[in-house]
């Protein structure tokens, strides 16, 4: 996929700027790109280290512990195809916690075994079934405290505010999340059972 | 509302250390090793963010943006979304360096708390790389078929993009 997406915007890029007569500043872009990469990389690294080491002392504390109790009663009515402690919704809202707290690299390998501790159980085999169904929406709708990797491009872009966002950020997010939890409902086939 | 963001992280900060100390974590080893973590998955999305940041900036000095930008205002304006963030909403399902790529190019382009600046950092922050994930979470499970959770997952994400875009313009001046 990122070969297309790569090629396109080198390709077109060239055959745009041939048409624009820019090509002047298409060539200079590829050094100054790859310039302001490294610079970018940098100036994220110190927002980034900063909510990864916090949200990694809020793990150790028993947080994640908290938010995944309170998210249980929701999860089991999004969820019904697993009862309250099951092995299944335990991984799926330790995926959650972690994605709420911005933990990213944590949260994809736990993702992974909610998934396969799900698959083991799932009667449809090469189909997911609705609670896994939910849980990737879940998923895609980006659920979290902190934006950190958006906070960090702020400050990054000299933003005199980079949270100040936050507010607007979450409320989007439960739209979203609203949006797709109704659309995975609605769009559920009983007749594959 | 601009206050509860800005209030948010001395709050989130404080509170975090101080309920570990409570709860006796050693805070500042778990702070390290946290920090550590964020240093090693920068370095591991560093080739990939460098490679689409090239791109991005390449296709941008091409006046791509600007011409779709162009082509696409009218029907932007009517439904109140800035055509400048379109190529966000565009990437963002797909490739998370892709995204950031574009969200940076963004913020540069027209200023981070501009009312452009702050739809994108809305729209980036409350979306996910949804190929992404659909790819990752049932690759591991071996799921061949997807049923319904391409149109559920593509809704949020459009939803996201539409709502960023309202929500912004109704709370983010």
């Amino acid at each position: 996929m990122l070969n297309y997406i790569w090629l396109a915007m080198i390709a077109g890029g060239f055959v745009c700027s041939l048409l624009t007569g820019r090509m002047e500043e298409f060539s200079l872009a590829a050094g100054s790109g790859a310039e302001k990469a490294v610079n970018l990389l940098i100036s994220m690294a110190g927002v980034m280290c900063l909510w990864s080491g916090i949200m990694n002392i809020a793990d150790k504390s028993g947080i994640s512990a908290v938010i995944a109790r309170l998210m249980s009663p929701f999860l089991r009515l999004l969820m019904p195809d697993y009862s309250k402690d099951s092995e299944e919704l335990r991984a799926v809202s330790a995926n959650i916690t972690a994605n709420i707290l911005g933990l990213g690299n944590a949260a994809t390998p736990l993702g992974i075994l909610a998934m396969k501790k799900m698959q083991q159980s799932n009667r449809l085999i090469d189909r997911p079934n609705d609670s896994m169904v939910m849980f990737v929406v879940i998923n895609t709708a980006s659920v979290q405290l902190i934006p950190v990797t958006t906070a960090a491009l702020r400050s990054a872009a000299g933003s005199t505010e980079p949270y100040s966002i936050l507010p607007l950020v979450w409320l989007s997010s439960g739209v979203a999340l609203a949006a797709g939890i109704a659309a995975a409902l609605i769009l559920r086939q009983r007749k594959t059972y | 509302m601009d206050k509860i963001g800005i209030y948010t992280v001395p709050f989130v900060i404080a509170a975090v250390v101080t309920i570990g100390a409570i709860k006796q974590v050693d805070i500042f080893e778990c702070f390290k090793e946290g920090a550590a973590d964020g240093i090693r998955s920068l370095i591991s999305v560093a080739p990939s963010l460098i490679g689409l940041i090239i791109g991005v900036t390449m296709l941008s000095a091409s006046g791509f943006f600007d011409i779709v930008s162009d082509l696409l205002s009218p029907v932007c304006t009517a439904a109140g979304i800035p055509p400048e963030v379109l190529p966000l909403g565009l990437i963002r399902p797909v490739s998370g360096s892709g995204g950031t790529a574009v969200l940076s190019d963004i913020l540069t382009k027209y200023g981070p708390d501009s009312l452009i600046g702050k739809t994108a950092s809305v729209m980036a922050g409350s979306s996910e790389t949804t190929f992404y994930a659909i790819a990752v979470y049932y690759g591991a499970a071996g799921i061949k078929k997807t049923r319904n959770t391409i149109p559920a997952a593509l809704t949020a994400d459009l939803t996201a993009f539409i709502s960023a875009c309202l929500i912004t313009k109704a709370f983010g001046q």
